[in-house]
């Protein structure tokens, strides 16, 4: 019960949906049952959690018996996959009552599940959903920009595990998340201050800015389709 | 009168003098401050040699004692310290300070007295009229040389003496307050949040579980708001626990609200949970001093304005 013995709490790492949809290895680092399963993210890093702001675009009830929701979530790379039953009861409320397109944050655990082709997909269980605004979205795509950044850079250094582990696991060359990173940024200096100016509660400004965002990506017909 | 005065004077400057120098010497010599006086006083009172000039003569042969150059000493020779740092009583140090406040010195043989600032905080500083030092101005920075700290019922501040050299510097320092920021999304509010109740017993003010206290067994709870909340920034993870003040000016949900939205719903959790709704997944930044793993909120601010860009993108490219 002392306030020692409280184990740490898991950073919500910020990842870009490209490169979030490119993990598909998962660990432990203990035999504890109980022990937190990571998502190795291709850039050398662990995640029991993620945080992640863009836009829903859409939603639905893929549930048979009970509810299911299935939210997709567009971020300037791609499109974050969110599932909320019963066990997550507050975020299958907000998916419900939520009227895509809107900006939206969530706190929550990867997911991989594998498909019957053999693929590994993930997705985010999410532990929140919030409605948020445009610079809320436009900061966490600066921060998760400047994380990814800082991800590259240490991926080579001796002592960084998780990149040694990515190498072993992925090998994927780390660059394609560094041109992603860098076109994020891009599309909020070319947004400029406009999409700023409906930011509380304007959902049809938001909407529209969102909209062109999603269209100029690919990454949305690349990912991989949950339940497919 | 006045020659008496004069003289204590010269006498509790000599002995300053002495002390200082001991100290400059004391990781090479031997020496203690009353053979340091002692020769001052001879070279002041018998020899008629001014104080200043006396201090180089004793300083020199002590130099030549240690086989030591001048500029080894002393001077230059001191740790450069940022003020939260400072734990120590007697410890020769340099700081780079902002003059926050000058205050009115309180007696004759205080030149002045105020509040110095670095990044790190804020301390006292003192220095005397004997000292000579020229005078220092609220709101400029200076590198301040050799001064000493001093200790008084665990409150520590430094004194500037006839040593310390003054320099001062064309630059500003953002002045700490002593207290951690935090900033990061707000990505969970833990239980014991919202709508509570506190042990109502004198100066026990624990947070009430089925409407028991800890200490105190069954007791008549009193309301209060609080949030215990989690600043996340992708890197790192800080509690912060939001008082009642910061509670409601963040949610602008007041106690009195609180307690109509939990009579009405006939419970006390619906006022969290709208807290949630208001407050989960938006960014803050957050000041105030630490208590053990909590950061408890002095000052709290949504961030609302856009972040940096540019600085990002500008690293990315040059990776
Ligand atoms: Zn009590």
């Amino acid at each position: 019960m002392s306030s020692n013995e409280v184990p740490s709490r898991e950073v919500a790492r910020r990842v870009f949906a490209e490169e979030f949809n490119d993990a598909s290895y998962t660990f432990k680092e203990s035999d504890d049952e109980r022990a937190p399963v990571y998502l190795l993210l291709p850039t050398g890093e662990k995640a029991n959690r993620v945080f992640l702001v863009g836009t829903l675009t859409e939603k639905e009830d893929v549930g048979e018996d009970n509810e299911y929701w299935r939210g997709r979530i567009v971020d300037p790379t791609g499109t974050f996959f969110v599932y909320a039953g019963q066990y997550q009861p507050e975020a299958a409320s907000a998916l419900r009552d939520l009227e895509p397109p809107a900006y939206v944050s969530v706190v929550g655990k990867p997911r991989t599940y594998e498909t019957d082709d053999g693929n590994v997909n993930v997705s985010v269980r999410p532990e929140s959903i919030s409605v948020v605004d445009a610079t809320t979205r436009d900061r966490w795509v600066v921060e998760t920009a400047q994380r990814t950044v800082e991800r590259i850079e240490r991926f080579d250094q001796e002592g960084n595990e998780y990149g040694r582990m990515s190498r072993e696991e992925y090998d994927l060359p780390t660059d394609r998340y560094k041109t992603a990173a860098v076109s994020a940024l891009q599309s909020l200096e070319e947004a400029g201050g406009d999409e700023l100016g409906g930011s509380d509660g304007a959902d049809t400004a938001d909407a529209s800015d969102s909209e062109s965002e999603s269209e100029g990506s690919d990454a949305d017909t690349a990912s991989p389709e949950p339940n497919a | 009168m006045e020659t008496k005065a004069e003289a204590s004077e010269t006498m509790s400057d000599l002995r300053n003098h002495a002390e200082e120098i001991a100290e400059q010497f004391s990781d090479h010599l031997d020496i203690d401050a009353d053979d340091v006086e002692e020769r001052l006083q001879n070279l002041v009172d018998e020899y008629r040699v001014p104080v200043d000039e006396a201090r180089r003569s004793v300083v020199n042969s002590y130099l030549d004692e240690a086989g030591l150059d001048r500029d080894e000493l002393g001077r230059g020779g001191n740790e450069e310290v940022h003020l939260a740092d400072i734990d120590q009583d007697e410890q020769w140090v340099d700081v780079t300070a902002k003059v926050v406040e000058l205050w009115e010195p309180r007696s004759e043989s205080i030149s002045q007295v105020g509040l110095l600032g670095d990044e790190s905080g804020r301390m006292k500083f003192v220095s005397f009229t004997t000292s000579d030092l020229p005078e220092i101005e609220e709101g400029k920075v200076y590198r301040l040389g050799n001064v000493v700290t001093d200790e008084y019922q665990g409150n520590f501040s430094v004194k500037l003496n006839r040593t310390t050299s003054i320099e001062e510097l064309d630059e500003d320092i953002e002045v700490g307050d002593d207290a951690t920021t935090v900033e990061g999304a707000l990505v969970d509010i833990q239980s014991g949040s919202g709508l509570i109740k506190r042990c109502p017993e004198e100066g026990c003010t624990r947070v009430l579980q089925n409407g028991r206290c800890n200490e105190h067994g069954n007791v008549e709870g009193e309301f209060d708001l609080r949030i215990k909340g989690v600043l996340d920034d992708g890197d790192a993870v800080h509690e912060v626990i939001f008082g009642r003040d910061m509670t409601e000016d963040l949610t602008g949900i007041t106690l009195e609200e609180a307690q109509e939205m939990a009579m009405d719903a006939l419970d006390t959790t619906v006022v969290v949970d709208e807290m949630r709704t208001d407050l989960i997944g938006r960014y803050y930044r957050v000041s105030g001093p630490e208590l053990g793993r909590y950061v408890l909120a002095d000052d709290t601010e949504r961030l609302n304005e856009p972040a940096d860009a540019e600085a990002v993108l500008i690293k990315a490219r040059s990776i």
